[in-house]
């Protein structure tokens, strides 16, 4: 079991009102992807939980890409991993900020 | 005085060794070991009748049960190594030396038996290949085969799965050899003649119908996200750009996902009767929806397909059908359809290389080829033009003239990563690494980088034969390879150079919003969904069905 | 084309518990009881190393259907299985009772359960039982309160285990093709039994013992309907009217029609045996007709009753 999260100070903030959103589920390669608006405009947070260890260096690259992809400030990611492909966690984080207002 | 003569005196004594079992060409399904230890010799060329879907597979266990004192180091030529039977002759000692295109499930164990010692490997082929050397270096001396139904008379049925059996009686039966069929029933009056009785030596009426495995039924249920986007991709990017018409499917879930939403994504960009029209292919369910709503005009088959016998015996305009109503399958003459007069193949694979060489043999694992590589290639003696070949040659070239000769669409679609988060994408092929450790002359390598001309993946379509250097190439394939170590390496700012020449594309340089991907696009959801819009004609294997 | 339409709109199955709710319920109407901001992550699964769901599996909340007040829990039969864990359990249980104390009062016209579910989650079994026996418990007294309990399946889980008993108990039930309900799944059942007894792998037998249509035709469950969600919410808003009271006569009337089912049918060994006892002409045809030719067909008349 792993735990960590990837941060970023961003100056873009995340489009929309909605508060939360769920997107995705905790099954055999897929996630589930809690997002709220709970931070500062500039920060933007997400937190992985996932059963696969030693995987945080592509965590991170998949993250960073999502961060530089969609305007997330304000937003705060949390992942629970069953075991998805990086492809996955990219789609869903997208869809995920698209539900809160701020697709690409 | 020389002897000319020696193979026909060969076969008229083992006619005579045999004829004890035979009542004229019919033998007893309790004969059939002293039959085949009669007609087999020590050291003969075998072909037991098997590829990627019919099995002879009465006839391969049989074989398997010859003393093996009495017969050995069989050499066995054969498309597909896919039986159990089949790797038992190898580990008994009945057979020593193999050649063959595809082993399907039997990969790991063909690996094994290698690495032990068991199997002299003469090649791994592609299926005209391996039937070329049938008339000329490879030819059976016994041909053990499969046919629906036989008469007294030899002539046989071969039905809708006729597949390879035409060719390996035409090498083994013209050359002196011997040709035993098994038949699931023989009859008074046969539906149709596939095969004259004076090519047939002897028939057995099998305990149990031929083995044929339902290897093209995909289940759209188990259709993903990713592999929506990447058909929406190829549908886009590359079908609509070169008017492919012509072309083959292979049999992964990325082209099951495109033949699912031509009723939907493919007719709101309009092109219906446009692209994907005529097909080398074998009987793919789900194809049944496009074929429904009126994309397709042709389709011939290599093999058939558990199921969908009725619902093609009923759809005669599409499908190549005999005056009996069913389908007329051939595996070499739709590979060579496929070879020659397809504008593209367009498959999957499970790995790809820095220059493009794409090989389904992972470590242990010894998988064949079947016919991707025929597909997949260019063919060097085509001299027909279509727009989707010329556009391709002319890509393939800086400065095109009207001597440039045009090029197949050779198209992977693959995802990044594989099963247990496996890079897809590697420096060095598994295969090299194989073939150093098997001490094999050449490296199996499924489709070649050169003839490859675009990759997809989920993350956007490299177009290769754009690539004038190795270096743009390799940051091609790199710009595609995803968060894969390999996509990680790349030389950002040359990628995003070959973007800006159209030499990558991603999904939004083709306005495709990944979002949009969904599975409310496939215009099937289930197996049970197919057989709705087959109008109950398609009627899935059990394994398929949950009613 | 015609039925091209038809066949993207095949969803229910498909669907996550989330938008399950979402189009049964009216559009905007629901309000979720302990949202995934909660974080209720079952506090077991780490142990096994396992990630949790941030609702464990079970949504719960109060929404409209065709404008009426209704309770509404749905399971997420992809995340484990859609099994009861206790916290699951409880949020369900948590809904039962509600609705038994103050449903009545507060116009709760029904609840209704989207269950998919395998039965307890094997981690965590205890608390599972111990949830299911609760829930069942739940589900009388809501129903003695007044406030009727409707099941809905049709996910990939079906009803199994204690999904199945809790079924059992419930007001009406509402099945669609892909829906299964047991209490023994078909693998348990072959573990013990032996393949002889029940061939799990055999997707066919399975569905003509558990499947939608024998439960609808057996009166195993009340109503068949297509696998769309708006069917299901059309067969929700039905069936809530027609739900029995429950009442001293309605369960001896249950028991009675149980009793005379088990006596026509006790001795068969799959489903076509029951339908050819029955009187139907052509017994294999009923696993082979659309759901729409299916559903418009009659039960067994063991089926018609006013119990449950």
């Amino acid at each position: 079991m792993e735990h960590f999260e990837v941060r970023a100070t961003l100056a873009r903030r995340a489009p929309g009102n909605r508060q939360q959103a769920v997107v995705g589920v905790n099954a055999s390669g897929n996630v589930e992807i809690l997002v709220e608006r709970t931070l500062s405009e500039t920060e933007t947070l997400v937190e992985v939980t996932t059963a696969i260890t030693g995987y945080r260096a592509l965590w991170q690259a998949v993250i960073e890409d999502f961060f530089s992809r969609c305007p997330t400030g304000g937003l705060r990611f949390a992942i629970n991993d069953g075991g998805a492909k990086p492809d996955v966690v990219s789609l869903r984080l997208m869809q995920s900020a698209q539900q809160m207002g701020g697709g690409q | 005085m020389a002897d000319w003569e020696k193979q026909r005196r060969g076969r008229n004594e083992r006619l005579a060794a045999a004829a004890g079992y035979a009542s004229g060409k019919v033998v007893l399904a309790k004969d059939v070991v002293p039959l085949l230890s009669a007609v087999v010799r020590t050291g003969d060329r075998v072909c037991l009748e098997g590829d990627n879907q019919k099995q002879a597979d009465f006839l391969a266990e049989a074989l398997a049960s010859v003393d093996k004192t009495r017969i050995h180091d069989l050499h066995i030529v054969q498309s597909g190594v896919v039986l159990q039977a089949h790797i038992d002759l190898f580990d008994k000692g009945i057979a020593r030396k193999l050649d063959f295109s595809y082993s399907g499930p039997q990969g790991h164990a063909i690996a094994r038996a290698l690495d032990a010692g068991k199997i002299e490997l003469g090649a791994v082929h592609t299926y005209i290949e391996l039937f070329a050397r049938y008339f000329m270096d490879l030819t059976p001396n016994v041909a053990l085969i499969a046919a629906v139904q036989a008469d007294r008379a030899g002539n046989l049925y071969t039905g809708p799965n006729t597949e390879d059996t035409p060719t390996i009686v035409e090498a083994t039966a013209f050359k002196s050899g011997i040709v035993v069929a098994q038949v699931n029933e023989i009859v008074d009056k046969l539906p149709r003649v596939d095969i004259p009785g004076g090519m047939i030596d002897f028939v057995i009426e099998a305990d149990r119908p031929f083995y044929v495995e339902p290897l093209f039924t995909r289940d759209p249920l188990s259709v993903t996200e990713i592999q929506i986007l990447m058909a929406m991709m190829a549908l886009k990017g590359i079908y609509a750009p070169y008017g492919v018409r012509r072309l083959n499917h292979g049999i992964g879930f990325p082209t099951a996902a495109i033949e699912l939403i031509l009723p939907t994504y493919g007719e709101q960009l309009g092109l219906r009767g446009k692209v994907a029209t005529h097909f080398a292919l074998n009987p793919h369910p789900t194809l049944i929806p496009a074929i429904e709503s009126g994309w397709v005009e042709q389709v011939h088959s290599f093999g058939s397909e558990v199921g969908m016998d009725e619902y093609m015996r009923r759809r005669s305009d599409i499908f190549f059908t005999g005056h009996d109503g069913t389908l007329r399958s051939n595996r070499l003459l739709c590979q060579t359809a496929g070879l020659y007069a397809c504008d593209m193949f367009i498959g999957s694979t499970l790995q790809i290389d820095l220059a493009g060489n794409s090989s389904t043999f992972t470590s242990g694992r010894i998988a064949g080829f079947g016919g991707a590589p025929n597909m997949g290639s260019d063919a060097r003696g085509r001299r027909h033009a279509s727009q989707a070949w010329l556009t391709a040659g002319k890509e393939a070239v800086e400065n095109p003239t009207s001597l440039t000769r045009g090029r197949k669409l050779v198209v992977q679609m693959i995802e990044t990563f594989g099963e247990k988060m496996v890079p897809n994408f590697v420096e060095e092929l598994d295969s090299v690494k194989m073939a150093a450790e098997l001490k094999l002359d050449l490296a199996p390598v499924m489709i070649y980088g050169d003839d490859v001309s675009h990759i997809v993946t989920e993350e956007g379509i490299a177009n290769l034969l754009m690539c004038h250097t190795a270096d743009e190439r390799e940051q091609a394939i790199r710009g595609v390879a995803g968060f894969t170590p390999v996509g990680l390496k790349r030389d950002r700012k040359a990628v995003e150079a070959l973007r800006a020449r159209g030499i990558i594309r991603r999904p939004e340089d083709l306005g495709i919003d990944p979002l949009s991907a969904t599975r409310q696009l496939l215009a099937a959801h289930t197996i049970e969904d197919l057989a709705t819009w087959s109008g109950g004609l398609y009627q899935p294997p059990a394994k398929f069905r949950n009613w | 084309m015609s039925n091209l339409i038809d066949l993207v709109n095949h969803d229910y199955y498909e669907a996550s518990a989330r938008d399950r709710i979402a189009g049964i319920l009216d559009p905007g109407s629901f309000h979720e009881f302990l949202g995934a901001e909660n974080r209720t992550i079952s506090p077991h699964l780490a142990q096994f190393n396992l990630t949790g769901a941030f609702d464990d599996g079970l949504i719960v909340g109060a929404g409209r259907l065709e404008g009426q007040p209704v309770y509404v829990a749905a399971q997420e039969g992809r995340f484990m299985g859609g099994a009861f864990g206790e916290i699951h359990g409880a949020k369900l249980v948590g809904l039962l009772r509600a609705a038994a104390a103050n449903g009545a009062r507060k116009g709760i016209k029904a609840v209704l359960l989207l269950l998919d579910t395998g039965g307890v989650r094997l981690q965590e079994a205890n608390a599972g039982e111990l949830s299911i026996s609760e829930a069942v418990h739940g589900i009388v007294e809501a129903r003695l309160a007044g406030v009727p309990v409707i099941a809905l399946v049709g996910g990939r889980s079906g009803a199994f285990g204690g999904g199945g008993i809790v079924t059992a108990f419930c007001s009406r039930i509402i099945v669609s093709d892909h829906g299964r309900i047991g209490v023994s799944g078909p693998e348990v059942i072959e573990t013990n039994k032996g393949v002889e007894e029940f061939d799990a792998k055999d997707k066919g037998l399975v569905w003509r013992v558990t499947g939608g249509r024998t439960r609808a035709m057996m009166g195993g469950a009340d109503c068949f309907v297509r696998d769309r969600i708006k069917d299901f919410r059309a067969a929700a808003i039905a069936q809530i009217g027609a739900a029995a009271p429950f009442t001293l006569a309605t369960l001896v009337a249950e028991q009675k029609r149980l009793a005379a089912r088990l006596q026509s049918y006790g001795d068969c060994r799959d489903a076509p045996e029951i339908w050819r006892i029955a009187g139907i002409a052509d017994p294999a045809s009923i696993a082979e007709v659309s759901e729409e030719a299916f559903a418009s067909l009659p039960r067994l008349k063991e089926a018609a009753h006013d119990a449950r």
